[in-house]
C-alpha cells in the first residue's frame, strides 16, 4: 500500500470509466502521478476508505495527501490547479453549458447503459430505447462542432469519452450499434480516440466486455 | 446596455430559493416569473429548458442557464465585482462542490422518500436524512458558515432545506432539531441574513405545497 504524501496519487480501478476520465485529464495537462489499483471486490484499501468515507469509491485523487473525490469534481480540480491547456471555454456562458451537459451525462448515460446489461426480455428493450434516446440528446449537444466545447477537446469530451469504453459491452448485450442511431457521436468517438491521452487510457472494449460478463455472473443475471 | 435577467421559478422550490439568494447577494435586479408546477408548464420554460423542463432557469440577456448549482456558479463568475460564493483555492472549491453534490444526491433523495412514502421506506428515509445532515454538521465544524466567516456556495445550496425541514418533520413525525442542533443553529444564523430571509419561502406555505404534492401523487 502506497502512502504518497507528496505529489499525486490516484486510487484507481482498471475498468472504471470514471477513473479513465481522471487519467485522460491528467494526461492532457501533462501532469505526472502515481497509481494504486484498488481491488473493489476483494477488499478496498484503508487509504480508500479513509480518503472517501462517504462513498468509498474510486477514483480518488490525493494531492499532497489531500483527497478529491467524485470524478467530475476531480476533473474540475485538475483543470483549476493546472490551468494550461484550459478544459473549459473562457466565457461564463460556455462554462455553464459545459457544466450542464456534464451533469446530464453523469445523471443519465452510465446508469442507462447499466440497465441494458443488467436486464433481459422486455426490460432490455426498454433499457435499450432509453439509452439510445439519451445518446441522441447528447449528440444534439455536440451538434456540428468538432468537440463539445467547440474547436478544442475539453471538459465534456473527457467526461463522456471515458464512458464510451463501456459502449461495446452495452451494444453486445443490447444487440444494437450506437453508430446506427447516433452516427455523429460515433464519429466524435473515433476522433477522440486519435488523441494520445485518450488512446493510451481507454481500455480495450473486449476487456471491458469480459468484466461485464463477470459482473453479470456475480449479480446472478442469466 | 442594461442586463436583462429573468428567473423562471416556483416559490416552494428549494432549488429556486438557491438562485434567489444568489441573485440577492449579488444585488442583481431581475424579473421573477412564476411557474405553477402542479399545472401546465409555460411555453417559455419548455423552450428554455427543453432537456429537463424544470425550474429554476435563469435567462440572462435571452440565454438560458439551467440546473441550480450551474446557475450559482454562473452568477458567481459573471457578477464577480461582488464577493464570491466559491473560495479561490482549488482544493476548497472541490470540497464545496463535493458537498453541494452530496446534498443533491442524498439529502434531496431522503427528503423525497420521507414525504412521498409511508412505512418502511419512510422510516429508512428519515434515518438516511439524519445521517446525511450529521455528516454536513461534521463538515461545518465550528465555523459560522460552510463558507467560513461569510455565506458561501455550500451555505446557499443547503439553506433552502431549512424551510423544508418542518414538512419532513411533520409528515415523518420526527425532530431534525433534536438530532442536528448545530445545523439548526447554522440555519438560524443564515436566516438572520436579510438576503436569505427574503428569498426563502415561508415554511408553513412550503408544508401546504408538500401536502398538495402528496395528494397529487397518491400518498395516503
Amino acid at each position: 500500500q502506497k502512502m504518497a504524501k507528496e505529489g499525486l496519487l490516484l486510487l484507481d480501478m482498471w475498468a472504471s470509466p470514471f477513473c479513465m476520465r481522471v487519467k485522460i485529464a491528467l494526461a492532457e495537462k501533462g501532469v505526472a502521478y502515481e497509481q494504486q489499483e484498488e481491488d473493489l471486490f476483494g477488499g478496498k484499501s484503508e487509504l480508500l476508505l479513509t480518503s472517501n468515507p462517504i462513498y468509498q469509491k474510486v477514483p480518488v485523487l490525493l494531492h499532497d495527501g489531500k483527497p478529491v473525490c467524485e470524478s467530475t469534481n476531480i476533473v474540475s480540480y485538475i483543470n483549476e490547479t493546472w490551468p494550461s491547456p484550459p478544459l473549459l471555454p473562457p466565457c461564463a456562458y460556455g462554462k455553464a453549458q459545459a457544466r450542464f451537459w456534464a451533469d446530464f451525462i453523469d445523471k443519465k448515460v452510465f446508469e442507462a447503459g447499466g440497465k441494458i446489461w443488467m436486464s433481459s426480455g422486455d426490460e432490455l428493450e426498454v433499457a435499450k430505447k432509453d439509452f439510445i434516446e439519451i445518446l441522441k440528446q447528447v449528440e444534439g449537444a455536440l451538434g456540428e462542432k468538432d468537440y463539445f466545447g467547440g474547436e478544442s477537446f475539453g471538459f465534456v469530451d473527457i467526461l463522456l469519452i471515458g464512458l464510451t469504453s463501456w459502449f461495446d459491452a452495452f451494444e453486445k448485450f443490447g444487440g444494437f450499434k450506437v453508430e446506427d442511431y447516433t452516427p455523429k457521436l460515433s464519429a466524435w468517438i473515433k476522433k477522440c480516440m486519435e488523441r494520445e491521452s485518450v488512446a493510451k487510457t481507454i481500455v480495450e472494449p473486449e476487456k471491458i466486455y469480459q468484466c461485464v460478463v463477470m459482473l453479470r455472473k456475480m449479480n446472478g443475471i442469466e | 446596455m442594461a442586463d436583462e435577467v429573468i428567473l423562471l421559478d416556483t416559490l416552494p422550490s428549494s432549488f429556486g430559493m438557491r438562485v434567489r439568494i444568489a441573485l440577492a447577494e449579488k444585488g442583481i435586479r431581475y424579473e421573477y416569473r412564476d411557474e405553477q408546477l402542479l399545472q401546465e408548464k409555460s411555453p417559455l420554460l419548455l423552450q428554455m429548458n427543453p432537456v429537463h423542463k424544470m425550474i429554476p432557469v435563469l435567462i440572462h440577456n435571452g440565454k438560458p442557464i439551467c440546473e441550480s448549482l450551474v446557475i450559482l456558479q454562473y452568477i458567481d463568475e459573471v457578477w464577480n465585482d461582488k464577493p464570491p460564493f466559491l473560495p479561490s483555492d482549488p482544493y476548497q472549491r472541490s470540497k464545496a462542490r463535493f458537498w453541494a453534490d452530496f446534498i443533491d444526491k442524498k439529502v434531496y433523495d431522503s427528503g423525497k422518500r420521507v414525504l412521498m412514502n409511508k412505512g418502511e421506506v419512510m422510516e429508512q428515509g428519515k434515518k438516511d436524512m439524519i445521517e446525511c445532515l450529521k455528516l454536513l454538521e461534521g463538515e461545518l465544524g465550528d465555523q459560522l458558515y460552510f463558507g467560513g466567516t461569510t455565506l458561501g456556495f455550500l451555505d446557499i445550496a443547503l439553506v433552502p432545506y431549512c424551510v423544508w425541514f418542518h414538512s419532513y418533520e411533520t409528515c415523518g413525525d420526527f425532530s431534525i432539531e433534536a438530532e442536528c442542533p448545530k445545523l439548526m443553529a447554522w440555519g438560524q444564523r443564515c436566516m438572520g441574513i436579510e438576503n436569505v430571509a427574503k428569498s426563502l419561502y415561508d415554511k408553513h406555505k412550503v408544508y401546504e405545497y408538500a401536502l398538495q404534492l402528496r395528494e397529487r401523487f397518491g400518498v395516503k
